[in-house]
């Protein structure tokens, strides 16, 4: 693991369990990183595919988040639209290390502060 | 005995002496494995000696929990007594633990002093418990639970009496907690997270477990963070960071262990969070392996035996020219705790293209989930029924290709591989005529099928008919399927009733009367008792759930915050941009200097781009931040204001006019009646939003006809009307009476609105309510019924003691600033 490409944003339980918290990235996309009911983490960015409602505001469902702005449903692991909507929000890379969230920094995405 | 004479064989072909020789340290479980293998493939090629810092012989570890409960004895859980060691000339050096090792004199000294020799050395030194260094850790009576030391411990305090508190609520705490139970102790379990032994449970079988745990007498405490164990030099109690202080001589810590890496970290090797070995066991020193918890292969440290057994026989192999490898392990886990069958393996957590099949049988408390990815198990959680487990785990570890049994699976092995497999329908067509088919109305097939050939053709009919699948559900797959085998083509497979969402059979009014019958209290008790086909439900039933439970047990349901919509979670309103808009209450709509000082002094120092004045009377501050909204409720607090609940499902607002005080056609004070009404009802929850509004006289300028609930002041008294909407659908009020004062205009209003929070389903105004039941329906239980109505009346009052706190003032002191809050970033360590 070459060193910055993950960035550590806290522990597991700093998220609630079906809930999410976002990520200010300076100067690039707000990420919401999910913990799903049964501690699955996913992290998108926090954008509807639909008209960009905030995801991280959503109910978080088995893996999915119904967007708060207009009930679209959201698979948390591809960031796609499910049912009749389609579109798809861009996922970033999470792993977890030692019960902390690590989120790949793709050099667009993030220059570490 | 065979083995020890082909060992005695072996022994013979090299002296003693002449071996090469292997120094063990650590007497535990992976260690002496790691030997008896050794000794399987090759008893004549080392002289062992083993160091333990405990004083006994080996036993199984896994075991000291039967101990610790009374089922067993130390001796029945000796694994290898004195006569193994002696029989394969091992020098057993017990209460003496090794304290460094000399890699270039290739030696080992231990605590008394003694200097050992290897050619080969083994770490298999374990795991530590981990102390959570809060103060009073140190405390006399604070012990952790690993080995017989920690047991005769308990036992001890076990017969003193008293009360003892468990810190972790995971599968070590929880068989500690159930030993000093069954010997007679008052436990408290007091668990960091929502869920018990969350790493391997999901909430589903948290909740049967902590029930069961509860049943037991026991007292569990989720999301309990310790702040202090109290005591002058004994333990006496804990202190939580909520303030509890629980009573306790005895204090368990069981929150987790860590690699005991210390002597190899000074000894120079390589460590990670265990010592790093190879496939096959070897550390960074060829010389010096390593097995057991200890180690770190491949980033997995393990805090099981399966591993150990694994790993040991890598290490046999590789210390006798075979070399096979480690490839890691996948671990299941079952609890020890006696009539309490938990099973978990794998991972459910599932990830992308993951199914969850689920099972629930309320009535036998099992519930059981299977995670299945691309026709293969990935995981299980098992509760009450764990018969299965083996099968499943071998499965998955073997990751067969489950799609031919796969409609079969859940039901097990002994039902997907024999009988009418792959067809449930030919199943049920097999059973006897008096199977049963409900458990809860013991209703056989024969009299199911009586049902449907005399004329019930749908699920529905067949519940009012003859009460199959009227309680629980879950044999609704069941009766759907005799409805399918009975009527052939003629079943369409429609229901009356519109269920809840796709999670389940029922529809809201049956789901809101189990809760009561029942008096559930929380969402994955309602998905368990209810047969939820889904883990966790969806963004369709939770809402409704949580209300449902919310109105029932007023005070005593847990309510879920990730069950609400963003709004209420927020309480504010979210934009279209994200941001909130926040809206302070106005009592009736009047207002002050002081309070529109503080809203003009919110706008300006929060930049809220506008501020306006909403159709409800009252102001609406547009555009705040989220990370600003518990500053800006702050200083709204600060001018005596409270939160709106523009956002909620909810009382909204209570629009008023003048009245008799100032107009000159009024006839009440419409105004003090508004304000004297919404200080009765803001703050309650409702299945949607609901708006009130009193006009003092009929030119109505309060706009009452198109409100929920409407008051039209006549000069003889006050009209009340219900049911009107000024929304989507215009539906003006229906005149429900008329009363003589402001006390039974009050009354009367709050009967209304108890009788709509218990009747009408989740999102459902009070329009389509009265429509869908009458207003008829409704006069003769407000009106008529004197006792009815004073009943629905005390029921609002009770539910209005729990709920009329303000929201904003909680965030406002800090409450859940997570919320409010990005995560931080930083470089990984
Ligand atoms: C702020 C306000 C408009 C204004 O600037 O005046 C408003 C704003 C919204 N209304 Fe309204 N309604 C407002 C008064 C009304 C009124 C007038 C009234 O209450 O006398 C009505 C018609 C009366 C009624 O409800 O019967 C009204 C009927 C609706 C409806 C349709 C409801 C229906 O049953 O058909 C919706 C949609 C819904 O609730 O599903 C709605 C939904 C909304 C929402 C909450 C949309 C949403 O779900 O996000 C708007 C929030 C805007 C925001 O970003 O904050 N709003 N809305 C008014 C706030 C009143 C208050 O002080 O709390
Ligand atoms: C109460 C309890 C219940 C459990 N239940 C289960 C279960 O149901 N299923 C399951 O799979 N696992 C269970 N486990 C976990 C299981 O016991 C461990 O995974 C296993 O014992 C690990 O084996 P080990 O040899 O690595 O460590 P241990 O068995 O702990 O052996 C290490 C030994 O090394 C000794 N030692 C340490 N340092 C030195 C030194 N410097 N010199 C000499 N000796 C030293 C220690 O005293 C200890 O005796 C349970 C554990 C406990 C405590
Ligand atoms: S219409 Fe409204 S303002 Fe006019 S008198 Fe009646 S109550 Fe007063
Ligand atoms: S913006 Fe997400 S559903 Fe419309």
């Amino acid at each position: 693991m070459a060193a910055g490409r993950w960035i550590d944003v806290g522990r597991v339980e700093d998220i609630p369990r079906r809930g999410a918290r976002t990520v200010v990235i300076p100067g690039g996309d707000e990420i919401a990183v999910f913990r799903a009911g049964d501690d699955a983490v996913f992290a998108l960015i926090n954008r509807c595919p639909h008209k960009g409602g905030p995801l991280s505001q959503g109910i978080v469902h088995g893996h999915s988040v119904a967007c708060p702005l207009h009930n679209w449903n959201i698979a948390l692991a591809t960031g796609e639209a499910q049912g009749p909507d389609s579109g798809c929000t861009p996922t970033v890379e999470v792993r977890i290390t030692d019960g902390r969230i690590l989120i790949a920094a793709a050099a667009t995405l993030i220059e570490m502060v | 005995m065979d083995g020890f004479t082909r060992t005695m064989e072996r022994r013979a072909a090299l002296p003693l002496e002449a071996r090469e020789h292997l120094v063990v340290i650590g007497n535990g479980m992976a260690g002496c494995r790691a030997v008896e293998e050794l000794l399987a493939r090759d008893a004549g090629r080392y002289r062992v000696t083993i160091f333990g810092a405990e004083p006994h012989v080996n036993y199984n570890r896994i075991m000291l929990s039967p101990v610790l409960a009374g089922e067993k004895t130390f001796d029945q859980i000796v694994i290898n007594d004195r006569a193994w060691y002696d029989d394969n000339s091992i020098e057993l050096i017990v209460s003496d633990p090794v304290e460094a090792i000399d890699r270039a004199e290739k030696t080992v000294t231990a605590r008394s002093g003694r200097v050992v020799g290897y050619d080969r050395l083994l770490i298999a030194t374990g795991s530590d418990p981990v102390i959570i260094p809060v103060p009073g850790h140190t405390l006399d009576g604070v012990i952790s639970f690993r080995d017989m030391t920690d047991v005769d411990r308990m036992v001890a305090a076990a017969d003193a009496g008293g009360d003892a508190v468990v810190i972790g609520g995971g599968l070590l705490g929880l068989e500690a907690a159930h030993g000093l139970t069954l010997r007679g102790m008052k436990v408290t379990v007091i668990h960091l997270m929502p869920t018990l032994m969350e790493r391997q449970l999901d909430e589903a079988a948290g909740w049967l477990l902590r029930s069961a745990l509860e049943g037991r007498g026991q007292t569990i405490v989720t999301g309990g963070d310790t702040a202090e164990i109290v005591g002058e030099t004994r333990v006496e109690g804990v202190r939580l960071k909520d303030g509890r202080l629980i009573p306790a001589s005895l204090v368990v810590m069981a929150v987790g262990i860590r690699p005991n890496v210390r002597l190899a970290r000074e000894a120079g090797l390589a460590v990670g969070r265990g010592i790093h070995v190879d496939d096959h066991m070897a550390t960074s020193d060829p010389a010096v392996l390593a097995v057991g918890e200890c180690v770190e292969h491949e980033g997995q440290v393990y805090g099981l035996v399966a591993p150990l057994w694994d790993m040991c026989r890598a290490l046999a192999d590789g210390l006798t020219g075979r070399h096979t490898g480690y490839r890691g392990s996948v671990t299941s886990t079952r609890l020890k705790v006696s009539g309490i069958d938990v099973f978990s393996a794998g991972d459910f957590s599932g990830g992308e293209g993951a199914q969850d099949i689920v099972l629930r049988d309320a009535s036998r408390g099992v519930y059981k989930r299977v995670v299945v990815r691309e026709d293969r198990i990935v995981g299980a959680v098992l509760y009450g029924d764990t018969g299965d487990g083996g099968w499943y785990f071998d499965l998955m570890r073997k990751a067969e290709d489950i799609s031919a049994v796969r409609d079969m699976l859940i039901f097990g092995q002994a039902f997907a591989l024999g009988g009418g497999a792959g067809d449930p329908n030919a199943a049920v067509a097999a059973l006897s005529d008096d199977a049963e088919i409900c458990g809860c109305n013991g209703v056989s097939k024969g009299r199911v099928v009586t049902a449907i050939t005399e004329g019930a053709a749908t699920l529905d009919a067949v519940r009012s008919g003859c009460k199959a699948s009227a309680s629980c559900g879950s044999c609704t797959g069941l009766v759907e399927s005799l409805l399918a085998v009975t009527l052939g083509d003629d079943y369409g497979g429609e229901r009356a009733v519109r269920t809840m969402c796709k999670c389940t059979s029922f529809g809201h009014d049956d789901v809101r009367r189990e809760i009561l019958a029942q008096a559930m209290r929380s969402i994955p008790e309602v998905m368990q008792r209810l047969h939820w086909s889904t883990p966790d439900g969806c963004s369709t039933c939770r809402p409704a759930l949580n209300y449902y439970l919310l109105c029932a047990l007023p005070g005593e349901y847990d309510d879920d915050q990730q069950s609400r919509f963003v709004n209420e979670r927020m309480h504010a309103n979210i934009q279209k941009d994200g941001t909130y808009s926040v809206v302070p209450r106005m009592w009736g709509g009047v207002t002050s200097p002081r309070e529109l000082r503080a809203i003009a002094d919110v706008v300006e120092k929060y930049d809220a781009p506008l501020v306006k004045v909403t159709g409800g009377q009252r102001l609406d501050i547009f555009g705040i931040r989220k990370a600003d909204l518990p500053a800006v409720w702050a200083d709204l607090n600060a001018a005596g204001m409270v939160s709106g609940h523009a956002y909620g499902k909810s009382l909204r607002t209570v629009k008023t006019c003048v009245g008799s005080d100032w107009c000159r056609f009024g006839t009440q004070d419409s105004t003090g009646l508004g304000i004297q009404t919404e200080r009765m009802t803001w703050g309650s929850w409702m299945p949607h939003k609901f708006k009130i509004a009193v006009s003092g006289c009929p030119r109505n300028c309060a706009e009452a006809t198109i409100k929920d609930f409407g008051v039209i002041c006549v000069d003889s008294g006050y009209e009340l009307h219900v049911g009107g909407n000024g929304g989507i659908k215009v539906r003006v009020t229906d005149l429900l009476c008329k009363v003589a004062t402001e006390a039974e205009a009050l009354h009367y209003c709050a009967a209304f609105i108890q009788l709509y929070r218990e009747e009408a389903r989740y999102l459902e105004r009070t329009a389509p309510w009265i429509e869908r039941v009458g207003l008829e329906t409704i006069r003769a239980r407000i009106v008529d019924d004197a006792g009815g109505r004073d009943a629905l009346a005390a029921r609002f009052h009770h539910s209005q003691r729990f709920s009329q706190d303000d929201p904003w003032a909680a965030r406002a002191n800090g409450a859940e600033s997570e919320q409010h809050r990005p995560l931080s970033l930083t470089e990984p360590a």
